[in-house]
């Protein structure tokens, strides 16, 4: 394996108009590490994967993945690195059944490369994927319209499109927000499954509870700024997040 | 004996999701019939008609060409106001080919095909990133433009055009070698958009940022689509100088650009076979009104704002959920 960490952020700022989205934001990311980002509403947390992942170009820093500079690569090539994300507000093509949903990530030329220059049968390969994250199969519910699915599938939807991809570093901005306490302790075992098969991870959540029990570290933003770095214990004890968090002294 | 209606497609349906199991020939039939009626419909038209309604024909299976492109366009998220782009493009490139070098039409079709595609290919890509209405206007400019050039600069005939050029060596040539390309195009260009590549276009309209983040560069995407469309624009203006003996400045006339629009919103955007079908609605209109003179251009505008308002979602769409809901009489058991 390289010297490098999967992931490097270096200074880096972002602003829109007088917004400071992002302040000054470093920190590194080890392979197989599942890292929690929280903060408020407004933090800068989706801002801070949209730079990650080249759909906002950054004022000021650096990104590295595995000690190459992909700052401000466009979107396509950093999935194709190995980067996928899940979007907060899931947009489907609702007019389409679950598993023709998954036809464009499976038409990506990442996984073509991962699978030796074939595709395989896309149609199949898309089923399954969606059994492995709850479309059960008996019940028919991937040839279903997106538009006539639940929320929680559509989240899993979501999560299928990522892992089709066959990221190293997937990032999950607010996947279990809307969701049900049961929905939400469907999808954990997917997440635990990933990581065990070495996936790096990040996950946005405001459900902490339920991010607490599995993430590795958890770093706090605040107002665009790291407030707070480090394993969940320590992170909650601190005094800047108890501010951010419950607004008291 | 019992009965009651049900719909034909009823025992089609039931048996499959969407590997058609056909079990008689009425059903085979009902499946058929959609695909043989232009087909059959086009041929039938062809020996039927009169020489003056041939030429009709022509017409409007060059201007079902030039729908069926913008429609390719639409479905892929690029509204284009500038068909005649790639109608003069193929339309010059053929007629250049024929008056400098002589080459026949069996050659300078093919080529301005080819060459026409490029070109307009060329000419939008840097405008790719442009989104809506700014790209449309774009192609809204470019052709009214190159009329300019060409009558500035005096180029390939200027506005004189060029004249004599070499015809089809007869009628029927003309005649099939359109229907050929319309119902290949028809069908073929169906058949892609409803490929994975198709849903990858449709993707690009539908959300680009979801189609980014599967790792799918976009603009390549639209520069292939691009291609294709213009491709069967420059084919049919390079067919239509052959068919007229000339080429000049007309052929980057507004007509080319809205009529097509005009034929996929009566049609039913979204459908190849829709804006087929405006093309054969408007086309043949527009050559009846021509009896009225002046007032024909308020007729025919009546008529587009009555069909809109009347059908928005367009003819085929119209026609197509109707036909799904055909019934006859089956038997109930007790
Ligand atoms: N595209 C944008 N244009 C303008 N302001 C934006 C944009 N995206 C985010 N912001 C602003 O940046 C700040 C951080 O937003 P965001 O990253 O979405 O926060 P979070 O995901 O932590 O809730 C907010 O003040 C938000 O209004
Ligand atoms: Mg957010």
């Amino acid at each position: 394996m390289s010297d490098f960490p999967l992931l490097g952020v270096r200074r880096l700022y972002k602003n829109f108009g007088g917004v400071q989205a992002i302040q000054d934001l470093n920190f590194e990311l080890a392979e197989g590490e599942l890292l929690g980002l929280i903060g408020p509403n407004g933090s800068g947390k989706t801002t801070a994967v949209n730079l990650i992942t080249g759909f906002v170009k950054p004022a000021q820093g650096e990104i590295l993945y595995r000690g190459r500079d992909i700052t401000a690569w466009p979107p396509y090539k950093v999935v194709r690195l190995g980067i996928a994300r899940t979007f907060q507000m899931v947009k489907p093509f609702y007019q389409l059944p679950a598993y023709k949903n998954m036809i464009i990530p499976l038409y990506s030329p990442r996984v073509k490369q991962m699978t030796g220059g074939k595709y395989g049968d896309r149609n199949a390969v898309a089923l399954d994927l969606l059994e492995e994250v709850g479309f059960e199969r008996d019940a028919l519910v991937a040839y279903k319209a997106a538009s006539a699915l639940p929320q929680g599938y559509l989240k899993r939807l979501e999560l299928a499109k990522a892992i089709a991809l066959n990221p190293d570093l997937m990032i999950l901005d607010e996947l279990f927000s809307g969701l049900s306490l049961a929905e939400v302790a469907s999808i954990l075992p997917i997440i635990e499954k990933l990581r065990q098969q070495g996936k790096t991870i990040i996950m946005i959540e405001h459900r902490l509870k339920e991010l607490f029990r599995i993430a590795d570290r958890v770093i706090v933003l605040n107002f665009g700024q790291k407030i707070a770095d480090g394993n969940v214990a320590d992170v909650m004890e601190s005094r800047e997040v108890k501010n951010a968090y419950l607004g008291t002294e | 004996m019992r009965r009651r209606k049900e719909r034909i497609d009823r025992g089609i349906k039931v048996r499959s999701g969407d590997v058609f199991a056909l079990c008689s020939w009425r059903e085979m039939l009902y499946l058929a019939a959609p695909r043989m009626l232009p087909i059959v419909g086009l041929l039938v038209l062809s020996l039927a008609l009169s020489v003056y309604w041939q030429r009709v024909l022509l017409s409007v299976s060059v201007f079902a060409l030039l729908a069926i492109s913008w429609d390719i366009l639409a479905q892929s998220g690029m509204i284009s106001l500038g068909q005649a782009l790639f109608f003069g493009s193929g339309a010059y490139l053929a007629g250049i080919m024929n008056h400098y070098w002589g080459w026949p039409p069996a050659v300078t079709i093919p080529l301005a095909t080819i060459f026409g595609g490029l070109l307009c290919t060329l000419l939008l890509t840097p405008v790719l990133r442009l989104r809506g209405i700014y790209f449309s206007m774009v192609t809204l400019v470019l052709p009214l433009m190159l009329v300019r050039i060409v009558e500035a600069t005096r180029i390939f005939g200027g506005t004189e055009g060029l004249s004599g050029l070499a015809s089809f060596p007869t009628r029927w040539v003309e005649i099939y070698l359109i229907i050929a390309a319309l119902l290949a195009a028809l069908f073929g260009f169906r058949r892609l958009m409803d490929s994975d590549f198709g849903l990858v276009l449709k993707g690009i309209n539908d959300n680009d940022r979801s189609v980014m983040n599967a790792g799918i560069n976009i603009y390549w995407f639209k520069i292939q689509a691009l291609f294709i469309a213009s491709s069967v624009g420059a084919f049919a203006g390079a067919f239509m100088t052959h068919v007229y003996l000339f080429v000049g400045m007309p052929v980057f006339a507004l007509d080319y650009s809205i009529l097509p629009i005009a034929a996929a919103v009566v049609g039913g955007i979204g459908t190849l076979a829709g804006s087929t079908l405006g093309a054969f609605i408007l086309v043949p209109l527009s050559e009846i009104l021509r009896g009225l003179g002046g007032l024909r251009i308020v007729f025919y505008g009546l008529f587009l704002v009555i069909f809109t308002v009347a059908l928005p979602e367009g003819i085929f769409h119209y026609v197509q959920r109707k036909y799904h809901q055909f019934e006859r009489w089956a038997e109930v058991e007790r």
